[in-house]
């Protein structure tokens, strides 16, 4: 660039239009696609245990399952990660803690939400502390089972990489 | 905003640099579900609040609103890792109320299962022990081995966690053909792990100067503070559930209570391993002693209607007819005991003549474990409140039911 | 003094500051008043039984009471097969009790929880705060009778 302070009037709106540019170019289709396909190897669950259900979840990244193969690999910081697996109940005073993970998590992010609990409160129905998780976050996916065979967590998993793949994913999971 | 709350956020106030606090939760590392709130000062710990009741399910309340038999899985999901230990006590209470006595089969079956949940719970602590302080290699094998145990456990009840096997009266499933075989293989296999977890767990000097000294817990401050299971005996207390001879067949077999008297860290963790051993040895003792017979009791079979009673027998696999599910409890209250892989589990049923337990009181291991955090870790270095947390195999859906 | 096992001598104590233990399978049952509850803790404490195993409310609306019962659990050979139970009777509408955390220093979470889920008040408890419950419930203690939750349907009965 020639005159430096041209190159500093515009740019606040350079960097907005270049960014509006960008956006316009992933969500085409062939840059779009490259990067489900490189997003669906790398679903990263964030590993918070909200219930029982977390003694599965376990054993899903442990050597007889070996959800690994698969990119799954959980991990400590909400930053890094881009799958919330709901484990089992959500209490009210967990659910308030999901939501903060939820919005820490950067986008694409998606949740799949595991076991009967996590469905409609499961045996604990009628309980006065339990929260629905569908009635918080966008959920990809339903595990059922009281808890889930870690067979079922694998399924859903899988199941979740197709969809991602297939870009088909909800726009709440790409916007928020 | 005004100057004076500018200057507050800008400027040291008097005090600020000596304590702090630390929220360690509840999305962490360890096993989820528990807030830490730590106050420090510096690097050393002043205070620990555990901040639990994240994965508070409300299950005393949701015993009262169910038939009595159908309270057993409910409360079986507060340690979906050692579901048949923490519904025994349960069942044993409601034996003592119904007045009646599983028969001897059925109380060795019991036992079998009881040990086989005690392993797999044992590994998955001593994993977490071992995620703790970043040692992969030890919750690998933990967990690959625990799935070996939770096979043997899926054959005999169908179940991989929730077994719901105990059942007032007696068990559900009878043991299944070539049972034998695979637990002893099992023992075998398990033997051999053992000795390799020393090698790359126990005896590795990292591990050791991590857990070697940390938090120790004196006899007597264990006794006072009403400390269960591992933790208790290793600090020399020789106390286990199952030497009050009230459910199982333990006063029958021959086998030791584990205890170690340094009271750290590194000792709980081996306590853990020496109960595996011990656990095999009675899982042994079981099976070559086990007797021909009925596994539910008599008192019972005879309310399965004939047509269900012969197949049921045959196979080995109680049916339940409804009107097992609408046991009337007759009036009184019923106190049981029994150890769980994490502690000593405690029941008070209840009731006051009708379908539902009245009141049903649980006090879990964890619950009880709880005030550890508060009273082991002031005075210890940040880096090893994992390595505390981590030896005391706290089970946070346990504590809050 | 030393005639007899600890046992004995604990009744014996409980008899002379005027509690009547009843003897049962596994537990001894001492039913006491608000007034009496501490000595008997102290004199619990004196013989062995170093720990509580559980505080526990019981509701009962038809009699406008509420029921508190401690555990108290002792580690020794020679006691460790009965448990010691005392129950005290508080009204329901003001329940309140002393705090045996000085006594026994493992109440400090157990009636904490007690006071969470039922509504009794510890006095001379150094943190009644919220334990299970999320802090902002402002509901009644759940645990209380007067606090329904949903059941199930009817069980079909098959004879």
């Amino acid at each position: 660039m020639t005159c430096p302070f041209m190159g500093l009037a515009f740019l606040g709106r350079l960097e907005e239009s270049s960014r509006k540019a960008a956006q316009w170019l992933v969500e085409r289709t062939p840059v779009r696609s490259l990067r489900d396909w490189a997003i669906s190897f790398s679903l990263w669950p964030v590993h918070f245990t909200t219930s029982c259900c977390g003694a599965e979840f376990a054993a899903v990244s442990a050597p007889r399952f070996d959800m690994e193969r698969y990119g799954f690999l959980p991990f400590n910081s909400p930053r890094q990660t881009n799958l919330l697996l709901i484990e089992g109940t959500l209490t009210r005073k967990m659910a308030r803690a999901a939501e903060i993970v939820y919005q820490q998590m950067p986008s694409p992010k998606f949740v799949v939400a595991m076991g009967a609990c996590a469905i409609d409160g499961g045996i604990f129905h009628n309980s006065y502390n339990i929260v629905r998780p569908h009635e918080l976050f966008p959920i990809e996916y339903f595990i059922p089972g009281c808890p889930p065979r870690p067979e079922a967590v694998a399924q859903a998993i899988v199941r979740l990489h197709e969809k991602v793949k297939r870009s088909e994913y909800g726009v709440k999971a790409r916007e928020t | 905003m005004s100057s004076s709350v500018m200057e507050a956020r800008l400027l040291e106030k008097e005090g600020d640099e000596e304590v702090y606090e630390v929220f360690i939760g509840p999305q962490h590392p360890a096993s989820g579900h528990m807030r830490l709130i730590v106050r420090l000062e510096g690097d050393v710990i002043v205070g620990v609040d555990p901040d639990i009741g994240w994965v508070h399910r409300t299950m005393e309340k949701l015993a009262e609103s169910k038939e009595a038999l159908k309270a057993i899985p409910l409360l079986e999901r507060m340690t979906i890792i050692d579901s048949q230990n923490v519904t025994i006590g349960y069942v044993r209470a409601l034996e003592k109320l119904l007045g009646v006595e599983p028969p001897p089969r059925a109380r060795y079956l019991r036992t079998l299962l009881s040990e086989i949940n005690r392993i797999a719970s044992h590994l998955y602590g001593m994993g977490l022990a071992g995620i703790f302080v970043n040692h992969s290699t030890m919750f690998m094998w933990c967990f690959g081995d625990r799935e070996v145990w939770i096979q043997l456990a899926e054959e005999l009840t169908g179940a991989r966690l929730t077994h719901s096997y105990s059942v007032p009266g007696g068990v559900r499933r009878d043991l299944p053909q070539g049972f034998k075989e695979k637990a002893l293989k099992a023992i075998r296999y398990m033997e051999k792990r053992l000795d390799e977890y020393h090698r790359i767990f126990f005896d590795n000097p990292q591990v050791r100067a991590r857990y070697e000294g940390v938090g120790v817990l004196k006899p007597h401050e264990a006794r006072r503070l009403g400390v269960v299971g591992p933790n208790l005996r290793a600090s020399g207390v020789r106390y286990d559930a199952r030497l009050l001879g009230d459910y199982g067949v333990y006063d029958e077999l021959e086998f030791e209570i584990p205890v170690r008297e340094e009271g750290d860290a590194m000792s709980r963790l081996l306590l853990r391993g020496d109960e595996i051993r011990q656990s095999m040895n009675i899982i042994r003792q079981v099976l070559d002693k086990i007797p021909e017979g009925p596994i539910l009791a008599e008192k019972y079979l005879r309310l399965i209607p004939p047509k269900l009673r012969e197949p049921a027998l045959k196979e080995g696999r109680i049916k339940f007819p409804g009107i097992f599910a609408n046991l009337k409890l007759p009036k009184g209250e019923a106190v049981a005991r029994a150890e769980m892989g994490h502690g000593e589990i405690f029941y008070h049923v209840t009731s006051d003549g009708s379908k539902k337990p009245y009141r049903v009181r649980v006090v879990t291991p964890s619950f009880r474990n709880v005030i550890l955090f508060r009273y082991l870790p002031p005075g210890h270095r940040f880096m090893d409140l994992p390595a505390i947390y981590g030896s005391l195999d706290y089970f946070p859906p346990e504590a809050d039911r | 003094m030393n005639t007899g096992s600890r046992l004995e001598r604990l009744e014996k104590g409980l008899r002379d500051i005027g509690l009547e233990p009843v003897k049962a399978p596994g537990v001894l049952r001492v039913d006491a008043q608000p007034e009496s509850l501490v000595p008997a803790a102290r004199l619990a404490v004196e013989h062995g039984y170093d720990h509580l195993a559980s505080v526990e409310g019981i509701d009962w609306p038809s009699e406008g009471v509420i029921e508190v019962i401690y555990h108290a659990e002792s580690y020794d050979e020679d006691l460790r097969g009965t448990l010691l139970e005392i129950r005290v009777k508080v009204p329901r509408d003001e329940p309140r009790l002393p705090s045996l955390i000085e006594v026994w220093p493992n109440a400090l979470f157990l009636e904490r929880e007690t006071w969470d889920l039922m509504g009794v008040v510890f006095e001379g408890h150094p943190e009644l705060r919220r334990l299970l419950m999320p802090p902002d419930w402002d509901g009644p203690p759940p645990l209380r009778k007067d606090f329904k939750v949903k059941t199930e349907g009817v069980f079909v009965n098959v004879e």
